[in-house]
């Protein structure tokens, strides 16, 4: 007879539980029923903020109704526990449903606290809890333009966030104490917080005590007891959370004054068969409100129902988080002060940046600290703190992040002891994944993430985790390759070199003599692009149409609706009052959104597929050609008007911006590449956050190479300085040659730097000293490459073969897709927002 | 095979005008399906066109390639890269999608997809 478990509430915590104890319960011993209140299973209540920024309700599921049918667990939705009788063991349902249970496990989480404000129950006030919350206030928000939230702690920041996501036009957080998140940081942090939030847009108000909520059935305004009224037409109520334990308070389970079910460390109620975790759960005296001290709870509850033996002792709540774009976190003991310890503080208000490490008083341990609007430095110090470290002569260091020197932050990963914790979520440490690492030779971070669970849950350890990996492959004596895939055991490299030497054309031919099975999407679109680099021909023609990705399949940028947006090329941002028209007349014709794109040329939105040869013939009677916004390849030049017109210009910019991109049009590379030509050091051309920018001098051009807006935004590096237009041009092939050579896939030039020993400096040895003799022989492909140039739109347009490739059906080629949908947008039309 | 019974067999197109490993996209009874060559092993697969991650109609221009020591023969979403096994139709970059696969046969060059 299996021993019956009833888990009350299919929450994170709840989830997690079941899915521990499943892991566990080998021989099959129990059998589980889940009663949820919510209509839907276990989801991601931490990223739900997210839902508003893109994600679906089946991103933020934890695991979907068939995981629970799998593993045999009865999972009961839409029906809360509304009794206990302990002396028969059984619970009671919404609906009448009545189960019998051995343990029962209480995972109620926790609801909103509503403070008795008269008019809360007004239209137009919510709660941010559930995904049915959110539905409502985004219903809601569609015709309201001012929006407040009450609360300035951390669930009231993220609600803040989501009001700015629903595209209000102002933002209140409306906070009684005198400064933000006081739990978590402290007061000067709170102030550094505040004043980068509102340079985003919030409006913060502190030592306000809302006293009415003003409005005939709906919220029109909110009334202060100070006498202020501000006017309102949405307010979200986040002044923190209530354990739900009223169905324990019933069945006469011990709560405490303030709300939660007291449990012992064994996380046993009152009632020994009965159990409570997460955030319904009073333990050590507190309610735990974050996830990973929850995940901990519903692994000790696994552990001693099937036998094992673990308590739970009291649980770091170091935490960091993303509020609105701002990094905030705390670790460790975040408020000791003088004389208890010794503290250090950095703050720069200029970038909103604030840190402070406390130390023990003889300056050997870090005792905890809290981080504001930088928090990079969260992962070590934290794991200092907890493995109590000896710190280094200037613990600044530690903060700050070593300065001048080379040191990186991964001989930082291999310096922690092996029960350092890498993953608090799921509690892995670092001895457990150097053990998969070492003696199971998972070496990827999927692997890891799937034999250990570490970096599954808020994702915050994973740059640690692939330290780890890195690192302790190379403290093995294995050199680290990365190879291109399953299907080919050669680095990029490797494979550029053989391809070469053996003039593969297809990538059929490379397949066949270089590699294994049938390729995929990872080695197809890489090896085309090889092939590309190498011999500049037409990308569509040898059967290596297929290999191609999407984009360069159909020579156009696929968008959100399946149409493909269409940029000609405009070097250096030139056109003359001619070639404008016809870009309007053909927008016109085939009804397409137009918008100029960062790289000064005109994009040219919503084409279907069947469209694009006619279009392209259209655009290149006109003397167009393609603009390879598809491709990884060079985009454009930009340019500033230089001295042609400009007053303060020095040189012609714009003519040289026109020679550069007509000599690298076309260049295929590992990723795409982005360049432009300043006329002076104004720099108005913004050349310096290029791949290669150009910045003209008084007696010539300087070089700039490796820069990147993007993501990770740099700016670039002086490569040479006063060099007339040949010398520039000869430096732009050679550092080209060199990166489509030597660059990883999808490598931009700014992390390819990065990577290489020497940086900067053997770069200019490469290109400017010829340290590898190599300038020559790239001097000469170069040389080749832009010989072979031809405009692959124009080779479409007037190949009938090609041509026909361009449909979306094909036994219809007539007929469009009926699931591109448009929808309008001020006087043109956007792509339909997809599910 | 029993299936065959049951099904309707309906004309695609020609076997020229799906590119070789790679695929095409065809109308048939309203239904958008997806027709893979995948001409490196002589293989025909059909699925859906419909991609479930973001619902767009993209599965037919999506690279195709195979996993694993199987060799399991799949196709990738252009727009996010999910991919999907042309044998079961089962997701196989963790997600719990599972696409429609149709059969399908080719007789004197001409591509036929099996309904019910």
């Amino acid at each position: 007879m299996k021993k019956k478990i009833v888990v009350v509430g299919n929450g994170m915590v709840g989830y997690k539980f079941c899915e521990k104890l499943i892991a566990k319960d080998i021989a099959k011993k129990f059998e589980i029923i889940v009663f949820g209140e919510e209509i839907r299973p276990a989801y991601d209540r931490v990223h739900l903020s997210e839902y508003f920024a893109g994600k679906t309700v089946e991103d933020l599921t934890m695991a979907p109704t068939s995981w629970y049918a799998e593993n045999d667990i009865n999972l009961i939705l839409s029906d809360p526990i509304v009794d206990i009788d302990r002396e028969a063991k059984t619970v009671r349902s919404h609906h009448g449903l009545v189960k019998g249970y051995d343990y029962l496990v209480m995972a109620t989480g926790s609801g909103a606290f509503v403070p008795p404000i008269p008019g809360v129950e007004k239209d137009g006030v919510f709660v941010y809890r559930t995904i049915e919350d959110l539905d409502l206030m985004q219903n809601h928000a569609k015709k309201a333009t001012k929006g407040a939230v009450i609360g300035g702690g951390l669930l009231g920041l993220e609600a803040a966030k989501a009001l700015l996501d629903l595209g209000l036009k102002e933002v209140h957080v409306i906070e009684f104490a005198s400064r933000l998140m006081p739990r978590q940081i402290d007061e000067a942090g709170s102030r550094v917080l505040q004043a980068k939030l509102e340079t985003l847009g919030l409006q913060i108000h502190l030592n306000k005590n809302t006293q009415e909520i003003v409005g005939d059935g709906i919220i029109e305004a909110m009334q202060f007891a100070d006498g202020s009224r501000l006017d309102v037409d949405m307010l979200v109520i986040s002044a923190g959370i209530k354990p739900r334990d009223e169905v324990a308070k019933v069945a006469g389970l011990e709560v405490g004054i303030r709300g939660g079910i007291v449990v012992n460390n064994a996380l046993q109620t009152s009632d020994p068969n009965i159990f409570a975790i997460g955030e319904c759960a009073l333990a050590h005296h507190m309610i735990y409100g974050l996830v990973a001290p929850g995940y901990e709870m519903a692994e000790v509850v696994a552990t001693k129902i099937i036998g094992g033996e673990k308590e739970f002792m009291p649980f770091d709540m170091s935490t960091k988080l993303k509020l609105i774009g701002v990094d905030v976190a705390s670790f460790g003991d975040a408020f000791i002060q003088e004389p208890n310890a010794q503290t250090i503080v950095f703050e720069n208000s200029a970038k909103g940046i604030y840190k402070r490490i406390n130390i023990s008083n003889d300056g050997k341990y870090l005792l905890g600290g809290v981080l504001v609007g930088d928090a990079e430095q969260y992962n070590m110090l934290l794991q200092n703190t907890k493995n109590k470290t000896i710190l280094p002569a200037d613990p600044e260091d530690l903060m700050l992040g070593a300065r001048g020197g080379s040191e990186g932050g991964a001989s930082g990963v291999m310096a922690l002891p092996d029960e350092a914790l890498i993953c608090s979520c799921e509690a892995v440490t670092k001895g457990g994944i150097c053990h998969e690492i070492i003696e199971n030779k998972v070496t990827t971070l999927d692997g890891i993430k799937k034999c250990t669970k570490a970096g599954t849950g808020c994702g915050g350890c994973v740059p640690m985790v692939k330290d780890l990996i890195n690192e302790t492959m190379k403290s093995q004596g294995v050199f680290v390759r990365n190879i291109l895939c399953e299907h080919f055991d050669y680095t990029r490299q490797e494979l550029f070199d053989l391809v070469k030497i053996k003039g593969y054309k297809t990538y059929n031919d490379v397949l066949d003599h270089l590699g294994k099975g049938d390729g995929c999407e990872v080695c197809k679109p890489a090896v085309a692009s090889i092939i590309a680099s190498l011999w500049n021909e037409m990308i569509l023609e040898k059967g290596n149409a297929t290999v191609q990705d999407s984009n360069d399949r159909f020579l156009a940028n696929i968008q959100k609706n399946g149409t493909y947006s269409v940029v000609p090329r405009i070097p250096g941002g030139e056109i003359t009052p001619e070639k404008l028209i016809v870009i309007g007349q053909v927008a016109l014709k085939y009804n397409l959104y137009t918008k100029i794109t960062g790289g000064q040329r005109i994009d040219l939105f919503g084409a279907h597929v069947s469209d694009l040869p006619e279009i392209w013939e259209e655009l290149v009677n006109a003397g167009f050609e393609s603009g390879h916004a598809y491709g990884k390849s060079l985009r454009t030049v930009k340019s500033c008007v230089g001295s042609t017109w400009c007053r303060f210009g020095v040189q012609d910019a714009v003519s040289f911006a026109i020679e550069v991109e007509e000599r690298y049009r076309g260049l295929r590379s590992p990723h795409k590449l982005k360049s432009a030509v300043s006329g002076c050091t104004r720099e108005c051309a913004e050349a310096q956050s290029k791949d290669f920018g150009i910045i003209a001098t008084e007696k010539g051009w300087n070089l700039y190479v490796c820069g990147n807006g993007g993501v990770k935004p740099r700016h670039a590096e002086l490569l040479a300085t006063d060099i007339d237009s040949a010398t520039c041009l000869q430096y732009i092939d050679r550092f080209l040659m060199f990166y489509i050579k030597t660059a990883e896939p999808l490598t931009r030039t700014a992390p390819w730097l990065d990577k290489m020993e020497g940086g900067i400096n053997y770069l200019k040895s490469v290109v400017i000293d010829d340290v590898l003799g190599m300038g020559e022989t790239w001097d000469a492909e170069m040389n080749l490459l832009v010989e072979a140039y031809k405009c692959e739109w124009k080779e479409v347009v007037e190949n009938p073969e090609l041509r026909k490739r361009f449909t979306h059906f094909v036994n219809a080629p007539k007929v469009k897709d009926p699931n591109a949908k448009f929808e309008p947008m001020r006087e043109m039309v956007k792509a339909a927002e997809w599910k | 095979m029993v299936l065959e019974q049951t099904i309707t067999w309906h004309l695609a197109c020609n076997t020229e005008d799906i590119p070789a490993d790679g695929g095409a996209c065809a109308l048939i009874e309203g239904e958008q399906v997806a027709i893979y060559n995948f001409a490196r092993r002589g293989e025909w697969y059909a699925t859906q066109n419909l991609c479930p991650h973001r619902q767009q109609m993209a599965l037919s221009r999506g690279m195709i390639g195979s996993t694993g020591a199987e060799a399991e023969p799949k196709v990738a979403c252009p727009f996010h890269k999910k991919t999907f096994s042309l044998k079961s139709g089962e997701c196989l970059s963790g997600d719990d999608y599972v696409i429609k696969t149709y059969p399908i046969k080719v007789e004197n060059g001409q591509i036929f997809i099996g309904m019910e």
